[in-house]
């Protein structure tokens, strides 16, 4: 379970202050595929950092099972970090290594035996489909294959929460379909809790269970996807489910 | 042409040996001291693996003040370093140790400035993997880079080259000492055009060299 709790991140410069998130709490329950939308610059691409420890906040908590990680360092914070995966907008793969080299990269930072990780590699490449292109660079990938190996990359270490930065933005209608299937089995399968940040309705509507809807800095609105897609309460729920016409 | 090279080969294919001999070693000790320093400038920026802001800069006006040394005023002013390392302060492995010092700092921001290219987003992938600083130095940033690195390596050497021509003219040997003994002192230009000659095919050589290997490391271009 992830409880994030009155979450507050502001980046301030000589010249100016942004607050980026204000205040923002809510629950990830075990096994949901919590979609957080937003428009661009709501905040919800700094409460993915946070969560990854990308960046620590101003102030608020992260809970991930009653632990507090948005204060670790160190050691401790590079050992929670196994526990979650993250993918990535720009899928972020080395480019000058192998897909099964990418895949076998968490698992290669910590002392694991050869054959376990070449073993371990191979199942997760049949996860996501792409167990006959494990010896092609990313550069060979489309689109949709490289977010495949990114996935692999990120369910190495047995992660009990992913974390999804755009994942489906940069990808077409279609390819995008093919992902959220896989996500959603992965969640199905493994029972990994997914966070998924988005702006494309498509996304939560498809496979979020709850959701959360940010807007400037806040979250306004959270709940059942069903339940707010059928009976938006904030306006720019509305808005974004084109439930109000616009003025 | 025939005479001449029957006359002068022999001296020119030693020359061009100890060219080379001085050229590989002294851009091996060069990159065995510049690689670290490359990777600590670039490591310790504002907002990248090991913040140090104020060591990044003294040891940035460190490396600057290094390389504005003029190389034969830094060789000559060296010379008792030299004298200490190797026993002599002429030939040429006494030329590798300022063609060394040098190199050094130059490699070191062509390091620094490969390992500036490597994506942030991966880099910030591979610490959300939990990978600890050295890890990541290691297996992204150096990896990463590699074919701009073998770039880099490659106008080091022709860099490094170019000085071995200048340590030539104080005692050390190569093309460099025989293009100044034959073609400066005793006016032989055949001599000149000679070693000028077999220095732009080494230069040439080197190049197409490291773009062959660089081209076919990047696996980015397939």
């Amino acid at each position: 379970m992830i409880e994030i709790q009155n979450l507050t991140k502001t980046f301030s410069d000589k010249h100016s202050t942004v607050h980026a998130l204000q205040d923002v709490s809510t629950t990830v329950y075990d096994g949901d595929i919590f979609g957080i939308i937003g428009m661009s610059g709501a905040g919800k691409s700094t409460l993915l950092r946070c969560l990854s420890m990308l960046e620590s906040p101003t102030s608020g908590k992260i809970l991930l099972n009653g632990v507090d990680i948005s204060s670790l360092k160190g050691a401790q914070q590079r050992a929670i970090r196994k526990q979650m995966g993250v993918v990535f907008q720009g899928y972020n793969l080395l480019m000058q290594k192998t897909v099964a080299e990418n895949v076998a990269f968490p698992l290669k930072l910590e002392k694991n035996d050869a054959k376990a990780v070449e073993q371990r590699v191979t199942e997760l490449l049949q996860l996501v489909g792409l167990s006959d292109r494990a010896n092609a660079y990313p550069a060979q990938l489309s689109g949709g294959q490289k977010q495949r190996v990114a996935l692999a990359r990120a369910l190495a270490s047995n992660p009990s929460v992913l974390l999804c930065d755009e994942p489906t933005s940069a990808l077409d209608a279609l390819t995008t379909r093919s992902v959220l299937d896989l996500l959603s089995d992965i969640n199905r399968k493994l029972g990994v809790t997914i966070i998924i940040i988005t702006h494309e309705l498509e996304v939560v509507h498809s496979i979020c269970n709850r959701m959360a809807v940010i807007d400037e800095s806040r979250i306004i609105e959270q709940g059942d996807t069903k339940t707010i897609f059928e009976h938006p309460q904030s306006p720019i729920a509305k808005l974004l489910l084109g439930k109000e016409n616009r003025t | 042409m025939t005479t001449f090279l029957a006359q002068n080969g022999a001296l020119l294919l030693q020359g061009t040996a100890e060219t080379l001999y001085m050229t590989f070693f002294s851009t091996l000790f060069a990159y065995v001291l510049g690689l670290p320093m490359g990777v600590l400038l670039t490591i310790t920026q504002p907002n990248s693996l090991m913040p140090a802001p104020r060591f990044n800069t003294i040891f940035g006006w460190v490396v600057n003040i290094l390389r504005s040394l003029p190389f034969l005023i830094l060789m000559i002013f060296i010379l008792p370093f030299t004298r200490l390392i190797v026993g002599t302060s002429i030939g040429c492995n006494a030329a590798i140790v300022p063609l060394t010092v040098s190199a050094a700092p130059f490699v070191a921001r062509m390091v620094q400035s490969s390992l500036q290219e490597v994506d942030t987003g991966v880099i910030e992938a591979a610490r959300s993997m939990g990978a600890d600083t050295w890890q990541i130095v290691c297996k992204v940033m150096l990896v990463e880079s590699v074919p701009s690195l073998l770039r880099g390596l490659s106008i080091s050497t022709i860099t490094i080259l170019g000085y071995t021509a200048i340590t030539g003219a104080v005692g050390a040997g190569g093309l460099g000492n025989l293009a100044y003994r034959f073609g400066y002192l005793r006016y032989q230009n055949d001599m000149m055009y000679a070693t000028i000659l077999l220095l732009i095919v080494l230069v040439c050589i080197i190049q197409a060299v490291f773009e062959v290997i660089s081209r076919r490391a990047d696996k980015r271009n397939r």
